[in-house]
């Protein structure tokens, strides 16, 4: 959990990916996004959002891209409110419902 | 099968047995589940006696319609929900999932192409439910799964992975530190030759499924790209956190 | 209505209500470096804003001793999720040294001897919330934390508040100094969790 390198004091939260954010995004999108195609506006590459790169911890999540790793969306969710920020994402596409 | 659902549905712990040294199987009832496919995962939500809350994902173990859900829980040292799952939780106690999510990770029996499953550790949970799909199905693809886990006591559903008596599905093992007696190849993670020699070739056009850790996650992709997998066949999750 | 997970929570982390999103509490004062610490000796230091106009102000150690010293009580939080709360720090106000430079651009680029660079607004360096800080805990600033003087901007993520710091030129433009290039956000406010590029 939250292992703090005694030296540098880097917390390790794990980068994972748009599966372990999907979740949390699932209560604002009201849809799953892992199968949505999601398009970064710094580089242009486009991909499954179950790709992108994800840092979650209990309060925030960033997502960013795989391949030029520039900020997609940031998260951030407590008792006081929540923030989205769109940042580099520059479109959702949606797959056809089953 | 709806997928997305976003509201937190209340479940109930039915059952737990011991898996492997750190791991359990747990049964949830969950009324009002919408069923889900094989591959997807849910979150647990836990709530303490004073509202302090917290939420982890945990890939689903069975599939299919009906309000029971299997999970299979790694207890990660300094956790703070899985050793609680793995330790504490009790039939009877309650506690809150969301989902299924996930239409990503998924496996359909309409899919005829051949399939390559790659677990390390508990990323085998959703490659589990994908296999049983598979063999409950009179879909007759070419599967192979590769598990790669530290010792042969740490993978879960050991016993049923070595019983399946599919010839058109074949189970490879690989052990990072300690293997069974005898075992022919050396100890450690996963390398081209042994990914070469324990997968479906690249030119069958397999689709991939790879899911473990992160850092296992990115070496095995590596690996399989270097095979001559397209990028695009291949199907990742990642795990983490605890 | 929640629903109660019996005896859970025996082993929540530590937590406290002025932690910003994603950090952690930490007891100890760490220290995360790209380089070598570069060794100032206070003769030989110097900081100095060029203006818009191309103007330049320079403080020697000396004369930035002279300058009004302010009591910094404040909360620090780094990218990589260790925060300290409750630091102590003595410093002057960045506002007394914009003044004397008559800033007059809203961008500035902080440097620091050994080269690295960190952008921050003007604004972010104005009204009471930057110092040139000297003395942490009541020593004079370790060179492993940025001594003889470094940046603290402590409302921003703490890698704006550059070691070393050595001077600022301000510009009309906000552009990405070393780190801003090498991954990190150019604002970096943690309230938001704005760590990375």
């Amino acid at each position: 959990m939250v292992r703090m390198n005694p030296r540098t004091g880097l917390v390790d939260v794990g980068r994972l990916d748009g599966n372990a954010a999907a979740g949390v995004l699932s209560g604002l999108f009201r849809v799953d996004l892992t199968a949505a195609v999601v398009a970064c506006r710094r580089c242009g590459e486009r991909g499954p959002f179950a790709e992108v790169v994800a840092e979650l911890d209990p309060e925030g999540l960033i997502v960013l891209c795989r391949g030029c790793r520039h900020t997609l969306l940031t998260y951030v969710h407590g008792p006081g409110g929540a923030s989205l920020t769109l940042d580099g994402l520059g479109a959702i596409e949606l797959p056809a419902t089953e | 099968m709806a997928s997305g659902v976003s509201r937190w549905l209340t479940a109930t712990v039915a059952r737990v047995a011991p898996a492997t040294p750190h791991g359990r199987i747990l049964l949830l009832d969950v009324p009002g589940w919408p069923g889900n496919r094989p591959g997807q995962h849910l979150d647990v939500r836990l709530t303490a006696e004073d509202g302090y809350q917290a939420e982890r994902s945990y890939s689903i173990a069975s599939s299919g319609d009906g309000e029971t859900v299997e999970l299979a829980v790694d207890e990660l040292p300094d956790g703070e929900v899985s050793p609680y799952l793995v330790e504490d939780v009790q039939p009877g106690d309650q506690l809150e999932v969301r989902g299924p999510i996930g239409a990503y990770f998924v496996w359909r029996e309409t899919q005829d192409e051949p399939v390559q499953l790659i677990a390390g550790g508990s990323g085998v949970v959703p490659l589990v439910a994908i296999a049983r799909a598979r063999l409950a199905s009179g879909n007759r693809s070419p599967f192979r799964m590769l598990y790669s886990v530290r010792s042969p006591e740490d993978a879960f559903y050991a016993a049923e992975l070595a019983a399946i008596d599919d010839p058109g599905f074949r189970v490879d093992w690989a052990y990072t530190r300690h293997a069974p007696e005898a075992w022919p190849h050396p100890l450690g993670r996963v390398t081209p030759e042994s990914v070469a020699r324990d997968t479906i070739p690249a030119a069958d056009d397999p689709l991939v499924y790879v899911c473990g850790p992160t850092g296992f996650v990115e070496a095995v992709s590596h690996i399989l790209v270097d095979l001559g997998h397209a990028p695009g066949r291949i199907k990742t999750e990642r795990f983490g956190g605890a | 209505m929640a629903v109660f997970s019996r005896g859970f929570g025996a082993r929540r982390r530590e937590s406290d209500p002025k932690l910003p999103p994603g950090q952690y509490l930490t007891a100890d004062f760490p220290v995360l470096s790209a380089g070598p610490t570069p060794r100032v000796d206070t003769a030989d230091w110097e900081f100095t804003i060029v203006n818009g106009h191309g103007e330049r102000t320079s403080w020697s150690w000396d004369e930035l001793m002279a300058l009004p010293i302010e009591d910094v009580g404040t909360d620090i939080h780094c990218v990589t999720r260790w925060s300290k709360l409750g630091t102590h720090w003595r410093g002057v106000s960045l506002d007394t040294l914009l003044d004397a430079a008559k800033a007059d651009l809203p961008y500035a680029m902080a440097h620091s001897y050994g080269g690295y660079t960190t952008n921050v607004p003007v604004e972010d360096l104005s009204n009471g919330r930057a110092w040139i800080a000297f003395e942490f805990e009541g020593e004079p600033l370790d060179p492993e934390h940025g001594g003889p003087a470094r940046l603290l901007v402590p409302h921003l993520y703490f890698w704006k508040s550059a070691k070393w710091v050595r001077g600022l030129t301000l510009h009309p433009t906000d552009e990405p100094g070393f780190w801003e290039q090498n991954g990190y956000n150019m604002y970096g406010d943690p309230w938001k969790e704005q760590r990375y590029w």
